[in-house]
């Protein structure tokens, strides 16, 4: 087995060295700088301890909070939206139409427009006054909005620009779908159940295993939004949409205070841990797996 | 409603500045302004950001391939101690917020003078090609079976032999998969050129939209066709390789 230890090591060493280089590494010098006041600009650079910590939460710095906020509302939003909309859209898919792979198509192809471009388009789409959704509401008599521009419907927005890219959700909800045995509807049927029960006793909670994964996965992103916030509304109107990797890009790459957002991006990474222990803690009640077994 | 924005943009891309804002919205342009296209790639070196994009695309790509597949034997079809534990770390690392090595890479690269080059876009993809292609293909090579290694033991090949005779050849559509990814993940970056390029010369598509939108914010005719311009290799690129991309996704669920 030596020489198996060896070739191991062998095969993944560019795989393992990538870690350390561009993880590892990173990872240790962030909490390092993180404790410092290092900045671009300044020639000397000290070691502060956790002041950047304290300067985080003790209100000093308003926009921390805000950002925060923001992107809470976000998530809050966006989670539910996009695990609601997609598990809908999949059920539809998933029914015995015509053309189902041209529909899974159309619904995947969104998702692999740049984000540049697929934000340029709905800039357009939303633009109050000649965008196509406001022209629409126009017609249907229903108030238009300002969107993006506003300080009370600019988040919606964005989650609403979000929700065009949920093709590959759609695509895993689809495969866990196709997973449950017909067998299990048939029992339903000879019961005298409709959809509903079906719904409600068979396909939801053999789903929740790829609910529980789409959540997880849907969480870690909607924290990280970076592009939308960067291309549609570079943080306004008045920092309405200040999300908050959006303020640590600024505050590193623009403000070139990068020590206070090493001190930044760590909240986030424990934000990030709690929310996904916290689903995982929850998820011993509501997920269901086949063999009885538990996450 | 899916579709939707693909037919505005594309209707939007072939009028002219009035026609764009005539109300109601008309759907078929008249005529057809193809030269938008050409007004649009133009006015900015469109060619010179579509160079840029290709050769960082292709290194990335060969990176990816190249070595999550060798990795991804390694933890897949070799025994050795320790392999798993390994493989947990590695895998753990997926839930590590990229804000979080943002920085200290940055800096890093700047220190080395590679600030302003394509290195830092392309070097990583070249240190494992990213734990979720190593994940996917470790998953594919894991159902192929054993006896085939054994008997190519017995006839005295070597680990690297049965990666190349045996392993690869059988697990083509899983690396068109991570190939697909790897094309699309690089070609609508745009966090990394934002943060590593700074001259214009070396822009991406990505980053040239973005300055092309500060620039020409008025000019939705021309905004509409170099976005339709960014945006159709991606779609070629998707209906040529549909059926993997499905599967890919299928497969490891990597899209959040």
């Amino acid at each position: 087995m030596r020489k198996g230890l060896f070739y191991g090591l062998l095969f993944t060493s560019p795989a393992i060295l990538g870690f350390i280089i561009f993880t590892l590494g990173p990872m240790i010098a962030s909490l390092v700088l993180s404790l410092t006041d290092y900045n671009v600009f300044k020639a000397q650079t000290a070691f502060v301890g956790i002041d950047n910590y304290t300067k985080l939460f003790s209100g000093e710095d308003e926009l921390f909070y805000k950002s925060l906020g923001v992107t809470f509302y976000f998530v809050v939003l966006r989670v539910p939206a996009v695990i609601i909309v997609s598990f809908v859209i999949a059920l539809l898919l998933n029914l015995n139409v015509k053309g189902r792979s041209i529909f899974r198509t159309i619904i995947y192809l969104p998702s692999i427009v740049p984000a540049v471009a697929s934000a340029m388009i709905w800039m357009w789409l939303l633009n109050p006054d000649l965008g196509l959704i406001n022209t629409i509401l126009g017609w249907l008599h229903l108030p238009t909005g300002n969107w993006l521009y506003s300080e009370g419907s600019v988040i919606p927005s964005v989650v609403i620009t979000t929700l065009w890219g949920i093709g590959g959700t759609v695509i895993i909800f689809l495969a866990g779908l196709s997973g449950i045995p017909k067998q299990y509807y048939e029992s339903i049927d000879v019961d005298g159940g409709g959809w509903y029960s079906k719904l409600r006793h068979i396909t939801i909670p053999m789903v929740t295993p790829t609910i529980f994964f789409n959540t997880i996965m849907t969480i870690i992103g909607s924290f990280q939004v970076f592009n939308e916030a960067y291309i549609l509304t570079q943080g306004g109107p008045n920092n309405k949409s200040l999300f908050y990797v959006f303020y640590l890009w600024r505050t590193g790459f623009r403000d070139t205070e990068m020590g206070y957002a090493s001190a930044l991006a760590w909240v986030l990474f424990v934000i990030i841990l709690i929310f996904t222990f916290f689903v995982f803690k929850t998820s011993k009640s509501w997920v269901h797996y086949e063999g009885g077994e538990r996450a | 409603m899916f579709i939707v924005p693909f037919l505005w943009l594309l209707r939007s891309s072939l009028m002219n500045l009035s026609q764009i804002f005539t109300m109601p919205p008309e759907w078929i342009p008249k005529p057809f302004q193809w030269d938008n296209f050409h007004r649009a790639l133009t006015v900015l070196p469109f060619g010179t950001f579509f160079t840029n994009t290709l050769i960082i695309v292709a290194g990335v790509l060969i990176g990816t391939v190249l070595t999550s597949s060798i990795a991804a034997f390694g933890f897949s079809r070799i025994q050795w101690k320790g392999r798993d534990a390994a493989f947990g770390i590695l895998m753990s690392s997926m839930m590590l917020p990229a804000a979080v090595t943002l920085i200290p890479s940055f800096l890093g690269w700047k220190m080395l003078g590679f600030y302003d080059t394509f290195y830092p876009l392309i070097v990583p993809a070249y240190f494992g090609g990213g734990i979720f292609n190593i994940f996917l293909l470790r998953q594919f090579y894991l159902t192929i079976p054993r006896d085939f290694d054994e008997a190519a033991f017995v006839d005295g090949a070597t680990y690297f032999q049965i990666y190349r005779s045996i392993i690869l050849p059988l697990s083509r559509s899983a690396i068109i998969v991570v190939a697909l990814f790897s094309f699309l993940g690089s070609w609508n970056d745009f966090m990394g050129p934002l943060i590593y390029l700074k001259s214009d010369s070396l822009f991406t598509l990505a980053l040239g939209l973005q300055m092309f939108q500060g620039s020409y914010s008025a000019q939705w005719d021309l905004l509409m066709a170099a976005s339709a311009a960014v945006v159709l290799p991606c779609v070629i690129v998707f209906l040529v390789g549909q059926r993997y991309f499905l599967e890919g996704i299928t497969l490891t669920g990597l899209k959040g």
